[in-house]
């Protein structure tokens, strides 16, 4: 299968396999408003498989969100059909805004104007509410 | 002034909220159930609690959801006003913990190198979730956590309990086979309003009851702790056994939530202090 290259904007490799649309909606991406391409389950020698996002344009990628979804992916910038940056994502202590509490009991989700607030967990690949200490689930 | 903003209803925490401030010299309003106040209309917890801090000094609240104290604290924070979580849903009650500290130490002499069982509903016990929190800064403690699988202690006490000096922890079903062990035992309600189905609820609140017969096993000197109110997990014949502490609880709820008033409104109880203050293990 071949996907055409991109001239200018942001490509997302090693995303977990079949997690891309995932991807997107934590990276608040709406992919019916944006010219992109996702090649999914493709080939991958690290992991088996994977999934790749190609986004044309200047698409911002929040590095934080895309770490707490597929903390393994690399972000590419391409200029003028060439990379010119590389970016990893950085896993954050807080997260504002990203993930949605999904505890029927927490105040997050009957209270008008509240942020959702994900903590880190410490040694651990998780968060947990900052009002309710659920764990997020993925 | 204090406020009592209590979204559920409440005996000893309010009433001694109300009646410690009253005895501290102040005065204290507020409301208990949401039906005469702006609340019935839909206004937010943080519209309310800002309000209520143009007019009272310190604030304590009850409310069903979890996180709810959190969003009051940081309402009053520009009114520089202290909030006190009265109990936030199935999270946390940490001043009900003030008050279980304080009989655990009267019963044991200490609060550290304790074998502490915790009966019930634990997933939904807020007081448990307190109480295991707090005791794992003193560190030292091995807890017994005694539930059916549906109500087993959340994950990120767990957690807090692993992360702990010298703590760890055992989740067993049967309290029969554990009771002899424990130093302290801490009884929780099955709760019906934390339970979204009736049948889950029926099927579980009867299933630990503690009366003479099953004490029987336990320590002398063993010390039966309940939060209240009791169902019928706490038969009545035990009340006259000398290891039942729970109305001992109930008294010093209003001390500690006295003293905890005093703290947050800078304003020293006259003779506390002088005491020699004995500091959690794991704190600096």
């Amino acid at each position: 299968m071949e996907v055409s290259s991109i001239r200018n904007g942001v490509i997302i490799d090693h995303v977990p396999a079949g997690t891309a649309l995932e991807v997107l909606a934590y990276l608040d991406i709406d992919p019916a408003s944006t010219r992109l391409a996702l090649v999914m389950n493709a080939p991958s020698t690290r992991y088996g498989t994977k999934d790749i996002i190609k986004m044309e344009g200047d698409v911002p990628v929040d590095l934080e969100a895309l770490a707490i979804v597929a903390p393994r992916a690399t972000v590419a910038i391409v200029e003028n059909g060439v990379i010119t940056g590389k970016h990893a994502p950085t896993l954050p202590d807080r997260v504002v805004n990203v993930i949605r509490c999904v505890n029927p009991r927490c105040v997050t989700g009957s209270e008008r104007g509240l942020d959702h607030v994900f903590y880190r967990v410490p040694g651990r690949h998780a968060f947990r509410c900052e009002y309710c200490d659920e764990e997020a689930l993925r | 002034m204090l406020a009592t903003l209590f979204y559920e209803p409440s005996t000893r925490t309010r009433l001694s909220f109300e009646t410690g401030m009253i005895r501290l010299g102040g005065n204290a309003v507020g409301f208990a159930g949401t039906g005469q106040s702006s609340v019935s209309k839909g206004e937010s917890i943080a519209d309310t609690v800002r309000t209520v801090a143009a007019y009272a000094d310190v604030i304590a609240i009850r409310h069903p959801k979890e996180g709810a104290a959190l969003v009051a604290a940081r309402a009053a924070e520009r009114a520089g006003v202290p909030v006190i979580n009265a109990g936030d849903g199935g999270h946390m009650h940490p001043t009900q913990t003030l008050a279980d500290l304080a009989t655990i130490r009267q019963r044991c002499g200490r609060l550290t190198d304790l074998t502490v069982g915790l009966c019930g509903d634990l997933m939904f016990g807020r007081t448990v979730h307190s109480l295991i929190e707090t005791l794992c800064r003193w560190g030292n403690i091995h807890f017994v956590l005694v539930s059916p699988p549906e109500l087993r202690v959340p994950q990120y006490v767990l957690d807090r309990i692993d992360k702990a000096s010298g703590c760890s922890y055992e989740q067993v079903r049967d309290l029969a086979g554990v009771i002899g062990s424990l130093d302290v035992l801490y009884m929780t309600r099955v709760q019906k309003e934390r339970f979204f189905s009736e049948d889950e609820y029926v099927r579980l609140r009867d299933t630990y009851v503690l009366d003479r017969a099953r004490l029987a096993a336990a320590r002398p000197d063993m010390a039966v702790l309940h939060p209240l109110p009791r169902v019928n997990e706490i038969a009545t014949d035990v009340d006259a056994d000398p290891r039942a502490a729970y109305f001992d609880q109930v008294a010093n709820g209003m001390l500690v939530r006295m003293a905890l008033m005093a703290a947050v409104l800078d304003d020293p109880l006259p003779g506390y202090g002088d005491e020699k203050r004995q500091t959690p293990a794991g704190e600096q």
